[in-house]
């Protein structure tokens, strides 16, 4: 197994954690950044597969992909954030209504 | 924020663990098993390489065989600010100006970070860098301004302001559309001048991105703005 | 001059006029009415001249940057995208001068260019022949539809935002793991190449599962629906009405795509699978809906209960089957705008949407209430609507192929919503005790309802050209194709 391969399982694990977190964590800041530790997991998987054959140059379309994507999740995570904000000055809790009963 | 944050009974956690343990488990079979073989689009992007105006394999893909992507996602990013705009005014910032280290701090790095911004831009034809990455450099260097209580005055929001912001998009936009009505073909660079456009569509973005992260810092809309 | 029209590439001009309008708004906000309307009236103009290119020549590719697959990205028109775009067309210029008498000036400076470019972001998704460019478009998508579920304001509303940007996020970026998972296996990520590369895999399958998870997730598919009532509910009523009918299309046309072209292999159990959820909906939503004492809530409700309709064409995978479902899809956006905006009119008439208080409404909004009637024939499946072709078409399937269960659920669902649709419109033929103190309601707002109603119940007895048109160089061309 090459750095490659290993990188991918490292973004498959990133992955399943930041899954993880999303759905067992009631606190809005921490489900955004599982998002983020997902998201990181996705991109990771995409370049590392792309260096996966030893001795090859690495290929650049995943990482034109990766920055593409990082620009998209900046945005979200922006977005998320002011929402996450205006959400607990509106509720005074940074929680979703149905985490909050529990 | 207590560690006991969880919010669900430890029945429900146990399955989900186990759930996405099997997920991790299928992903990583799944990944295992690849092929082993050399992605020929990689071949197919060196090949080109020599008609696309930059010697940068990353930055010929972002701007020119993919460009149309790079123009859906700078309205993303103007989306996004949009978003944040809708939702409110900025959040006020704290009072009193900045202490004497942000103070030293922002008027030496600024400076040097617009010259680093310059940099990445122009070297991006060539070795790593574009528009993204020296966007990112300015935009921080909005930010450390932004930090240090310091705003645009009034007379550039408004109007001026959304005027750098749609940049990115205009420049691409306009190209485009030229492009279009000379050849037929949407963002088809001729040979020889791929490389200035794809400049001059880069530098107009650099500016575009490093005023929206800088204004997305904000949280909002800025306090003079209609 | 006829010959220059044929060679313009319209489908570029449908992607930049609605975004080209949408940065002209954000420059002169003072006249983001005009502006916008000048925008919406150019894109369905630019959509009427695509369909006429694609049926004069067939469908039409368009190798953006000259490049071509797979090293650039290709815009794809053919029957099934062109149809969509029609239909988005025609919800959109409905909800543009439906807009325009909604938002005071001030919302509508925000507004306008948050619409436009979901519009422009429907638009690219539905001409986008390749994956990645696919993520980027539902991301714009995605986050368009957050900032305008959120211009409603309030503790509901902004929750609402939240929880469906968190879900729109998490769908994408499952969407995206499938995506590297195909690229990496078939070294493309253009649709017409993977489908001519595609294997049965473990990455394939990963991928398919991933990318359908992702996407029903987007479509609010059972159980996967938790997110769309509250924001469909919430929102203002023109922001409702593109969700219904326009924003949870847009992933369900990617996942039918996708479906067809590149996962042929994923067999009759992920097909099974989709059509017991796809039933679950229909009666869940249903049940749902008759029991919701607000409007907007019945009406979102509806949509899920609705949307459960498509998924019966999965295991079914017949031509018949899939033309069904994308006459439903078509007349469920058409009826459901429809409907939102006929309870926008009500909660501008009365300041409140409180099913049991509708007599002292609806009897003064006598067209507002002919809309939402019409709009429920639509859903409900009455001749000569377009429900009833869809559900015809999808009955039809289900007795060809043996499977009469799925038509059982047809049949329930349809009871279950004419019930709904009968308890809110019953209250316009009770007597109203206290006569109400009413708003006016702009003219425009009234009528764009009842046309988009109208339009809903006229499309069974138009239903030859669509259909037909679904047969130009889609994958659903030919009779029992699977």
């Amino acid at each position: 197994m090459n750095s490659g391969l290993l990188y991918a399982l490292t973004g498959v694990g990133l992955f399943t954690l930041g899954l993880n977190a999303l759905i067992m964590h009631a606190h809005l800041l921490r489900k955004i950044l599982a998002i983020n530790v997902m998201g990181s997991g996705v991109f990771l998987v995409l370049v590392a597969l792309g260096g996966r054959v030893p001795g090859a140059s690495p290929d650049p379309v995943p990482h034109a992909m990766v920055i593409t994507g990082i620009v998209v999740a900046v945005s979200a995570t922006a977005l998320a954030l002011a929402l996450m904000l205006r959400v607990r000055a509106a509720t005074g809790k940074p929680r979703l209504p149905e985490e909050r009963q529990e | 924020m207590s560690v006991a944050d969880r919010s669900r009974l430890p029945l429900v956690s146990r399955g989900v663990r186990l759930l996405l343990l099997a997920l991790a488990g299928g992903l990583s079979y799944a990944v295992l098993s690849l092929p082993d073989q050399r992605v020929e689009l990689s071949d197919q992007v060196s090949a080109n390489m020599a008609a696309s105006g930059v010697h940068n394999p990353v930055t010929a893909v972002l701007l020119n065989f993919r460009g149309y992507d790079t123009l859906l996602e700078m309205g993303v990013l103007l989306v996004a600010l949009l978003g944040v705009w809708s939702l409110g005014t900025a959040v006020a910032h704290r009072r009193g100006g900045p202490g004497p280290v942000l103070s030293f701090l922002v008027e030496g790095l600024v400076p040097m970070m617009i010259l680093m911004a310059g940099y990445l831009l122009w070297v991006g034809a060539a070795a790593p860098g574009g528009a993204f990455q020296a966007g990112s450099v300015l935009a921080a260097a909005g930010i450390l301004l932004l930090l240090s209580s310091k705003r645009l005055p009034v007379r550039l929001v408004g109007r001026p302001l959304r005027l750098v912001l749609v940049l990115g998009l205009l420049a691409f936009v306009v190209v485009g559309v030229t492009l279009l009505s000379v050849n037929g073909i949407f963002l088809q660079y001729p040979p020889g001048l791929a490389g200035g456009l794809i400049l001059f569509i880069e530098a107009a973005a650099t500016l575009s991105i490093g005023v929206t992260l800088a204004a997305l810092f904000l949280g909002g809309r800025p306090d003079s703005d209609t | 001059m006829l010959a220059g029209l044929a060679d313009t590439p319209w489908s570029v001009l449908v992607i930049l006029w609605p975004l080209v309008g949408a940065l002209a708004c954000f420059l002169w906000p003072r006249h983001a009415n005009p502006l916008g309307l000048l925008a919406a009236l150019g894109s369905v103009a630019c959509v009427a001249t695509l369909a006429w290119q694609v049926v004069e020549q067939g469908a039409q590719r368009h190798a953006v940057g000259g490049w071509g697959a797979p090293l650039g990205i290709d815009l794809y028109a053919d029957g099934l995208s062109l149809l969509m775009l029609v239909m988005t067309a025609m919800v959109g210029l409905g909800i543009s001068i439906y807009s325009s008498g909604y938002f005071d000036r001030k919302t509508a400076a925000v507004f306008w260019p948050l619409w436009l470019f979901l519009w422009t972001a429907l638009n690219a998704l539905l001409l986008s022949a390749d994956i990645f460019n696919l993520y980027v478009t539902l991301e714009l998508l995605g986050l368009a539809a957050v900032a305008l579920v959120a211009l409603a304001g309030g503790a509901n509303a902004l929750t609402a935002a939240m929880r469906y940007l968190l879900v729109s996020l998490l769908g994408s970026l499952c969407y995206l793991l499938g995506v590297a998972l195909l690229y990496h296996s078939f070294g493309s990520v253009d649709i017409a190449i993977l489908a001519q590369r595609v294997e049965p895999l473990p990455s394939v399958w990963a991928a398919t599962g991933l990318m359908s998870a992702g996407l029903l997730l987007k479509t609010a598919l059972f159980p996967l629906h938790f997110w769309l009532p509250p924001a469909h509910a919430s929102a203002p009523a023109p922001v409702s009405a593109m969700l219904s009918a326009l924003v949870v299309m847009a992933s369900f046309y990617i996942l039918l795509r996708l479906w067809l072209e590149i996962f042929p292999l994923s067999g009759a159990a992920l097909g099974q699978l989709l059509g017991l959820l796809g039933a679950a909906a229909v009666l869940w939503g249903g049940i749902q809906a008759l029991r919701q004492t607000r409007l907007k809530l019945l009406i979102a409700y509806s949509t899920v209960a609705q949307l459960g309709y498509l998924f019966l064409a999965f295991p079914l995978g017949t031509s018949f089957a899939w033309k069904g479902a994308l006459y439903l899809l078509l007349s469920h956006a058409l009826a459901k705008a429809a409907m939102f905006m006929a309870a926008g009119n009500i909660l501008r008439f009365g300041g409140h949407d409180r099913i049991a208080d509708l007599d002292r409404v609806v009897q003064r909004l006598p067209l507002t209430l002919t809309a939402f009637s019409l709009a429920g024939i639509s859903l409900m499946g009455l001749p000569p609507s377009g429900g009833f072709i869809g559900k015809w078409l999808l009955l039809d399937a289900a007795l060809y192929s043996g499977q009469w269960w799925w038509a059982l659920i047809l049949i329930t669902g349809g009871l279950l919503t004419a019930a709904y649709v009968f308890k809110v419109v019953g209250y316009a033929f009770t007597p109203a005790e206290v006569s109400h103190e009413a708003r006016t309601v702009p003219a425009r707002m009234e009528w764009t309802a009842l046309l988009l109603a109208l339009a809903a119940v006229l499309l069974g007895l138009f239903a030859l050209w669509p259909l037909t048109l679904l047969d130009i160089g889609s994958p659903l061309a030919g009779g029992y194709a699977g």
